[in-house]
């Protein structure tokens, strides 16, 4: 049943899920306009042409075949790993901590990439792996080294936030791949058992950010800042908001980091508990599809790579919202497709593009 | 089961997956309800808190500082009131490159060095919007030069504001008190942030201190909208100050001041009562300080000046200075002796000593009045009539009537403190001395010496209820409930028969003669007192002459008192004068009650006499208070004998040295040692 007007390229997009992605960005441009105080500079129009460019990108890599997708995980791999192996040596130091590389023209956050990477890896091992081999202990080990490896090489850098995403990643894939539940059980018991010890091996500033979660009213002008201003913001705006412009916490400078890590602060102040419901909304309607993607996908390289794409998209979001609302220590962790910054956008755009991949496939295989 | 990993085939794997898939998404749904949840907590449940909190951060108060109630006498003249100045304040949140600006202001304002440090000081822990004080009461000149330069000097904010203003200076400095910036201690008790705005000054003394909360109004507010910096985005509205109340005095300004100046360059006060309705017309107290240059912040200098002053200006004699009142209880004495039912007729005969045991109680004059009786006791101030007649009926009945009259009472004002002295009776020497009263305790108390204590006003209060035969009350302020008083419990042809007598002492043959009114119609009625401060040894008096008078050092002269009333028929005012170390009651003390009274009928007359004497005293006091200031300034060898009566052992706060006075007697009394027999009070009067 295809409209002969539309190329067949075009037709096979899930418009939808497009259409949900830029009802996303554009909310999210309207808000960084409304955060440089009404103005397209500095931040919505260069945000905005990111968007434009990374969403084209994702429709690029939708073209992808599933199989070259497969075939380049291991080898995508390999590469990001070197390349936080060479953060560690050559990095660039910022905002106390060794992310970037600086490569003259351009600077890469090579544990961004690593996000889908691990993802992409982990559903290719188990892809690999006899589905007889998956309760021994030879489906573990190499999942553990493969997750280990950029997990410690983030952490150390540090960057407690997005090491947690790359390890929620890689752990989500292990276990729809089929590992035994009492793995997952016992390492949560585990975890919780360890937690002391964690929280002193901490950086003095990681350290802080979770006392501070814990009481933000223990410091609020001086750690807890950032949680209480943005709660005021969020709590502020009531149902419907302070109007468009019209938010004072973000505009007299109140709220810390309003256009990045905060955004979501500075939309609810002006938008109101229905501007947030929007973006939880249009959120879940982006991982749910993408589950469903899951659930449709043939191969096993389709079904792993696409629920854990999914889960990773899923984990910004969730993450992010919980820091802003005073659930989660302040992990410095974007909220995707709206924060200012370029990093989260690709990230997220190269997981959608994946993701449409995989789509494409399942529809050309019917 | 048996033992290792189960073979899971493809098909079981699918499930698996599946299973899982559906719980992850899931699990993505109950987060999203969750996060929802959470919001909905936070700007549906929360949202007024929240608003409450945003609006917070957004608004900042500013607070205007209200301009103080003025206060004022009883016929509306300004006692205190407001007088616009310029001033100069630095908000810190908008001060840019803060070396430049300083050292410009600085040169503008011609600031010390050690200013400068202050104010670099008061920056650095200075609250963003909050303003710091750069320069108070300046010039127009240089305030005009501040002004036209703001737009270099960012944060520099000149602006006006009021200093308090005493027209009559240090005449009402220990009545009216002064204001100054709130101490540190007065802001932590209730952290009113007005405490610490600049140019907002409290009461720290007097009736600006006891009336603060009438005086002190309500601050405006101004609101803005201000960045987290601190940067003020604009001015939202501002809500004016609301203006303490105005307060009416009791006083009469005009006789305040004359009194204050008629004192002089002695040491003393003196009080006014108006016998009708107990207003107190005036409290004079001198030597004091200028209240105007308290309010602007006084200077080390001046202070350790007023410090080092033996007439201690610092002291509100009229409230705190206690005195032996010496012979100005004899007509109270009298009062009792009467209602005892001594007549008026029955006499003693007065040989200048009065024997009591083995010990000899003088009178003060030497040889003798001969006959006296009751009226003639009065007006010569006949002290051995006193000792005979009080042996009769006791101190116990001496006691009650004085303090029926008004004596170590202390009274319902708006004062910052009031010593209220002693009057001694049995009673109070067992619980104060655990000893019994004895009949020379009682010699002493009788001619208002021994124990005796009383400060000027319950002198005024005792003069006024006999004048009036109610138990007046002092009123101070104008609203205070008018009482006229009830009759006093004293037969009215006793207190008729008093008033006589004490008629007799001005204008009969009596003690204080050369007071009388200089006016035709109206007389003045009184009693003098020269209370001794200090002990007169047999070898003293052997040697005879004045044992307080001019021969002997200032403090150790005796203090003159007075206390009087007029018209003599129908009595309007009371007054009571107390001069310290003044030597004679009826030479110092009555002539300041004559012309402070005379002020009262026929002010133009009482100023002639007063410019004249203010002649002969080196200016008025204004002139003299800015040459002592000049001389203290310019002083560079040590100070003169001043400083060490920082602690003078018999100077305003007699009570030492008058304590000091019966013991030492009782003493020796008791030892038998007739050497020391001269050892007891002396009544020059």
């Amino acid at each position: 049943m295809r409209d002969p007007l539309v190329p067949a390229p075009l037709a096979t997009l899930p418009w939808k899920l497009i259409f949900t992605v830029l009802a996303i960005g554009g909310f999210g441009l309207i808000v960084l306009y409304s955060a440089a105080g009404g103005s397209l500079k500095p931040w919505a129009l260069s945000q905005g042409i990111r968007f434009g460019a990374f969403l084209f990108g994702a429709i690029l890599l939708s073209r992808v075949r599933e199989e070259q997708i497969k075939a380049a995980a291991f080898p995508i791999y390999g590469i990001i790993l070197l390349a936080l192996v060479a953060v560690e040596i050559f990095g660039f130091v910022g905002g106390g901590s060794q992310r970037w590389l600086d490569l003259g023209f351009i600077r890469i956050q090579p544990s961004e990439m690593m996000k889908p990477a691990i993802v992409l890896v982990m559903a290719r091992f188990y892809d690999l792996l006899p589905s007889g081999e998956i309760r021994r202990f030879s489906a573990i080990w190499p999942a553990a080294v493969l997750i280990g490896l950029p997990f410690l090489l983030v952490l150390v850098q540090p960057d407690l936030g997005t090491a947690t995403m790359i390890l929620l990643g890689g752990v989500v894939v292990t276990f729809l791949a089929g590992l035994p539940l009492r793995l997952y059980i016992g390492a949560g018991a585990l975890f919780l058992a360890a937690l002391p010890v964690i929280f002193f091996s901490l950086h003095d500033y990681q350290r802080n950010r979770v006392l501070i979660f814990l009481d933000p009213e223990m410091d609020p002008l001086g750690k807890g800042y950032h949680i209480s201003q943005s709660k005021i913001a969020i709590g502020s705006g009531g149902i419907f908001g302070k109007g468009f412009l019209n938010g004072t916490q973000s505009h007299l400078d109140y709220l810390p980091e309003g256009h990045t890590d905060f955004v979501f602060a500075t939309m609810a102040e002006e938008w109101g508990f229905v501007g947030g419901l929007f973006i939880i909304a249009a959120f879940l309607l982006v991982v749910n599809w993408a589950i469903r993607v899951s659930l449709r996908a043939r191969s096993r390289f389709g079904r792993l790579a696409a629920a854990g794409l999914s889960m990773t998209i899923f984990f910004y979001v969730a993450i992010n919202l919980s820091m802003v609302m005073g659930l989660a220590p302040v992990v410095g962790i974007p909220l995707p497709l709206v924060s200012f910054g370029g990093s989260a956008v690709m990230t997220v755009m190269i997981c959608l593009g994946l993701l449409m991949a995989i789509d494409r496939a399942e529809k050309a295989g019917r | 089961m048996k033992r290792g990993p189960r073979i899971v085939t493809e098909q079981q794997q699918l499930l698996t997956f599946t299973r899982r898939a559906m719980v992850l998404g899931g699990a993505q749904f109950a987060m999203g309800t969750v996060l929802a949840g959470r919001m909905a907590w936070l700007s549906v449940a929360e949202n007024e808190r929240y608003k409450l909190m945003a609006e917070d951060n957004r608004v900042q108060l500013i607070l205007i500082p209200p301009r103080r109630g003025w206060l004022i006498d009883r016929q509306g003249k300004p006692m205190a009131i407001n007088r616009t100045d310029f001033r100069v304040d630095i908000i810190p949140d908008q001060l840019q490159d803060e070396e430049r600006v300083l050292a410009e202001l600085g040169r503008l304002l011609a600031l010390p060095e050690e200013e400068m440090q202050r104010i670099r000081d008061d920056l650095k822990d200075a609250a963003g919007f909050r303003p710091v004080p750069v320069a108070e009461k300046i010039d127009y000149e240089r305030f005009a030069a501040v002004s036209v330069r703001q737009s270099e000097l960012p944060g520099v904010a000149p602006a006006r504001g009021y200093t308090r203003y005493y027209p009559a200076g240090a005449a009402v400095g220990h009545l009216i008190g002064y204001v100054g910036v709130a101490s540190a201690k007065d802001y932590e008790k209730n952290k009113d942030p007005l405490l610490i705005t600049p140019g907002f000054k409290i009461g720290k003394e007097g009736l600006e201190k006891t009336m603060e909360p009438v005086l002190r109004g309500k601050p405006g507010a101004k609101r803005s909208e201000v960045t987290a910096r601190g940067k003020i985005v604009r001015d939202l509205d501002t809500r004016s100050d609301e203006p303490g109340g105005t307060l009416r005095l009791s006083v009469d300004a005009g006789l305040q001041a004359y009194a204050a100046r008629r004192i002089g360059t002695n040491s003393g006060s003196v009080v006014v009562m108006d016998c009708h309705t107990g207003d107190l017309l005036c409290m004079a107290s001198m030597p004091s300080y200028d209240p105007n240059s308290f309010s602007d912040g006084i200077g080390h200098s001046e202070y350790a000046m007023l410090r080092a002053n033996d007439h201690l200006p610092l002291l509100n004699k009229t409230l705190q200075g206690l005195y032996p009142p010496g012979s100005t209880v004899k007509p109270a004495v009298a009062l009792a002796l009467l209602r005892a039912g001594i007549t008026p007729e029955q006499s003693v005969v007065c040989t200048g000593r009065y024997r009591l045991g083995n010990r000899y109680f003088h009178c003060h004059k030497r040889g003798g009045h001969g006959h006296v009786d009751m009226r003639r006791a009065i007006h010569q101030s006949c002290d051995v009539y006193f000792y005979h007649y009080s042996q009769q009926i006791g101190i116990d009945a001496i006691a009650t009537m004085m303090r029926n009259l008004g004596l170590g009472a202390e009274f319902p004002l708006p004062v910052a403190s009031q010593r209220y002295g002693t009057v001694p009776d049995t009673a109070w020497k067992q619980r104060r001395f655990k000893t019994a009263w004895a009949t020379y305790d009682t010699v002493n108390a009788t001619i208002g010496q021994g124990y005796m204590l009383s400060n000027p006003l319950q002198l005024a209060v005792m003069s006024a209820r006999i004048a009036s035969g109610r138990m007046l009350m002092p009123r101070l302020l104008a609203r205070s409930p008018l009482k006229a008083g009830e009759p006093l419990d004293i037969d009215p042809e006793h207190l008729e028969f008093i008033r006589s007598a004490m008629s007799d002492v001005v204008n009969g043959p009596g003690t204080a003669g050369r007071s009388r009114l200089p006016l035709a119609d109206v007389q003045m009625a009184g009693k003098t007192g020269t209370a001794q401060v200090r002990n007169i040894t047999a070898a003293e008096r052997a040697r005879g002459g004045k044992f307080g008078g001019e021969g002997v050092p200032w403090k150790y002269r005796d203090h003159a008192l007075f206390i009087g009333f007029a018209p003599v028929e129908n009595p309007r005012y009371a007054a009571a004068v107390v001069i310290e170390h003044g030597i004679g009651g009826s030479a110092v003390a009555a002539p300041i009650a004559r012309d402070v009274l005379t002020y009262l009928y026929d002010p133009a007359k009482a100023l002639a006499t007063l410019d004249k004497m203010e002649e002969g005293w080196g200016g008025n006091i204004e002139t003299r208070m800015a040459r002592e200031a000049a001389e203290w300034g310019n002083r560079d060898k040590p100070a003169p004998a001043s400083a060490e009566a920082a602690a003078p052992p018999a100077t305003t706060a007699s009570a030492p040295a008058a304590n000091a006075a019966a013991p030492a007697g009782r003493a020796a009394a008791s030892a038998g040692n007739a050497a020391a027999a001269g050892n007891e009070p002396l009544e020059t009067d």
